[in-house]
């Protein structure tokens, strides 16, 4: 059904709120918009509560232009900073328990492919890396070893930063944060190399600097997801706050490390690749 | 597997022919899945539970079920088992002691969520030194959370329950989970006699739509319960909506009385009404005192016995009712916090009435004589105790 459900009833346009109007006419639903077309239609999320200059925030906000199929795409979350923004987006959004988002995904996928079986109902679970690789690591890492068909996209900002700036399994090694009062005293978690070991299908780890190398990989994360098995994602959003990052600094911080250890690294296998061959191939004949 | 065909509830549970089996607790939740119409089961290991998800397993393989898998460890199924039914699906899972502990917070979340799933608890000690001997000390921990919470006696209140659970948790007006919960190793490794309805035939599926909440499912504008900001800020409009909320959770449990009585002939069950002297029990116990109120009408003593089939929502006015003129209420129980007692005392206008015991725990039986003894004591009889050599 998808796009049944958000279109407005008849007679009721008038009745509705203007945003929500704009949202189906000048919005992403059933169609694909080129995610460097911002600020040209309604974005599914435009309001949210999180701090200036956070790059957690713009990441999202490029991550909802990026949906290939809003309108059929459920995103989970956890504890954490994402879930300000992710609850405020125009796309169904699960808040479950501390860390449970892949075990929540994966229930909710399989009862989706038990109800209709033949459409595409894309599950997106966007949590940090303190739900990811801390608390909710067992059911992670759990998730991909049965290859549950979602996407995970941790958006890595170092820090348990909407409790106050805590040390986290990604945190870097020797950086002094709240509960490391004398230094990290291990290195930051590969999860990157986790997630090909564990059995994803497609892995990115992006410094997101790039607005249409943003969208490109959400996408691909999402499609190879519905057919093959589960994606990962490791983004990395700093914490302008707890890292002490000077505003204006942001996109300059990310660039630096897009140099050092968040340079851009996409691995897929055979099998996705050749899909991805596949339908760009299509989509470039299409266009000419 | 049989075609199945698809009957009403009120058909299943209260009007068809049954046939008389004899077999384990863990084979009669199982005999309820089959006829339950179940979408997905998850699992996961822990003693005594095991059997029952064995067997629900086996179901899938042969095509009772559509989805089945083993989860990484409780708090994984019991989250799990909220994306499925928030996905539509109709879900059961199963647990024991420590693993109900694990689960705990996905499990007394769900009420919050509106999960209708149905949840079995074959009881089991959770304290240290490990033991895997029957204990419900559990139990206390689900009774402050929303849930529905059955407890089954014997292996056919196991089938009766559970196979009501499904209907009871859909209800438009409850949409609650509902626990299963029964003695581990007494009930579901012992047989008993269980009279089944046919297999060849189920519950209507779950129709996810006929819901207080809708599922998440992109059909249907979803209900947000995380979306609107005053849910998340620390102001009066946030307590109030939280507030709101636990309060039509607790209504939505008052309201699965009438569903009870309907599917299970009531949240209690009397023998003897007249009595001077009641035992109150839930569960195994319960048996023990079936016993125990079948010795005393041996000997000409006039005492009752209270079954009490539903811990929430609690009989509370069945019980004021049923116990006003009694003399003395004895509550036996398989855990030492005496929580039934604690609950029946709070029940009641007269509590100095109630007896807080006999209380097994960590495994132990329940032997006839130990009620027997309060029993006894409630009618002023000294009795010399026997001395086995």
């Amino acid at each position: 059904m998808g796009l049944e459900y958000v279109k407005i009833s008849p007679g009721f346009e008038k009745y509705m709120p203007r945003d929500y109007v704009d949202l189906v006419e000048y919005g992403q639903f059933g169609k694909e918009l080129d995610v460097m077309q911002m600020g040209q239609f309604k974005e599914l999320v435009e309001e949210h509560p999180m701090c200036a200059g956070c790059y957690m925030a713009y990441f999202i906000r490029v991550f909802y232009a990026a949906l290939p199929k809003p309108e059929d795409t459920i995103v989970l979350g956890t504890a954490g900073c994402a879930r300000l923004a992710l609850s405020q987006a125009a796309v169904p959004f699960i808040y479950g328990n501390y860390g449970d988002t892949n075990a929540v995904a994966s229930g909710l996928k399989r009862a989706l492919s038990i109800r209709f079986p033949d459409k595409d109902k894309d599950v997106v679970v966007m949590a940090g890396d303190g739900g990811l690789m801390d608390i909710g690591f067992g059911m992670t890492m759990h998730s991909w070893f049965r290859r549950e068909k979602f996407t995970t996209i941790m958006v890595d900002n170092e820090v348990y930063g909407n409790t106050g700036g805590q040390e986290s399994g990604m945190s870097p090694k020797g950086i002094q944060l709240k509960m490391a009062p004398t230094g990290k005293k291990f290195d930051k978690i590969n999860a990157v190399e986790l997630a090909q070991t564990a059995g994803c299908v497609y892995v990115a780890r992006i410094s997101p600097t790039n607005p249409k190398r943003i969208a490109k990989v959400i996408r691909r994360a999402i499609l190879a997801a519905r057919k093959f098995g589960p994606t990962f994602i490791h983004a990395y959003t700093s914490c302008n706050i707890e890292y002490s990052i000077p505003t204006r600094e942001v996109l300059a911080d990310a660039r630096q490390r897009e140099k050092k250890d968040f340079k851009f690294y996409e691995w897929m296998t055979d099998e996705v690749k050749e899909y991805f061959n596949e339908i760009e191939k299509k989509a470039k004949e299409v266009k000419s | 597997m049989p075609e199945q065909k698809v009957v009403e509830a009120e058909h299943l549970l209260l009007e068809a022919p049954r046939e008389r089996k004899f077999i384990t607790g863990s084979q009669a939740f199982a005999e309820a899945v089959k006829r339950a119409n179940v979408d997905i089961a998850i699992a996961y290991p822990i003693t005594p539970q095991s059997e029952t998800m064995h067997l629900v397993g086996d179901l899938y393989a042969q095509g009772y079920l559509k989805d089945y898998y083993r989860a990484e460890e409780e708090y994984g199924a019991m989250s799990a088992i909220a994306g499925a039914v928030r996905g539509g699906a109709r879900a059961f899972t199963a647990t024991s002691g420590p693993g109900l502990l694990r689960g705990l917070e996905a499990i007394v979340s769900w009420p919050g969520h509106r999960i209708p799933a149905v949840l079995g608890v074959m009881t089991r000690v959770v304290n240290a030194p490990l033991s895997i001997q029957p204990d419900n000390v559990e139990l206390a921990y689900l009774l402050h959370s929303g849930l529905v919470v059955l407890h089954a006696e014997n292996q056919q209140d196991v089938f009766d329950f559970t196979l009501a659970g499904f209907p009871i948790s859909e209800k438009v007006d409850v949409y609650l989970p509902v626990v299963v919960a029964t003695e581990g190793f007494f009930v579901t490794h012992a047989k008993g006699y269980v009279d089944l309805p046919p297999e060849d035939m189920k519950l209507p599926p779950r129709d996810p739509y006929k819901a207080p909440v809708p599922p998440t499912d992109c059909e249907i504008p979803p209900a947000r319960i995380q979306r609107d900001a005053p849910v998340q800020k620390s102001n009066f409009m946030s307590y109030l909506i939280h507030a709101v909320w636990q309060q039509e959770i607790w209504s939505a449990n008052e309201r699965a009385r009438k569903w009870i009585k309907h599917y299970i002939g009531g949240l209690i069950e009397v023998v003897n009404p007249d009595a001077e002297v009641f035992i109150v029990a839930s569960g195994c116990a319960a048996a023990q005192g079936r016993e125990a109120q079948r010795y005393s009408e041996l000997e000409g003593l006039n005492v009752g016995l209270v079954k009490v089939k539903s811990l929430r929502p609690f009989p509370v006015q069945e019980l004021r009712d049923t116990l006003k003129n009694a003399k003395a209420v004895i509550v036996p129980e398989h855990n030492i916090v005496g929580w039934l007692a604690k609950e029946v005392k709070a029940a009641i206008p007269n509590s100095g009435i109630v007896v807080d015991g006999p209380k097994v725990y960590g495994g132990m039986t329940l032997p006839v004589e130990l009620i027997m003894e309060e029993v006894y004591k409630a009618f002023g009889i000294k009795k010399e105790k026997k001395t086995l050599v």
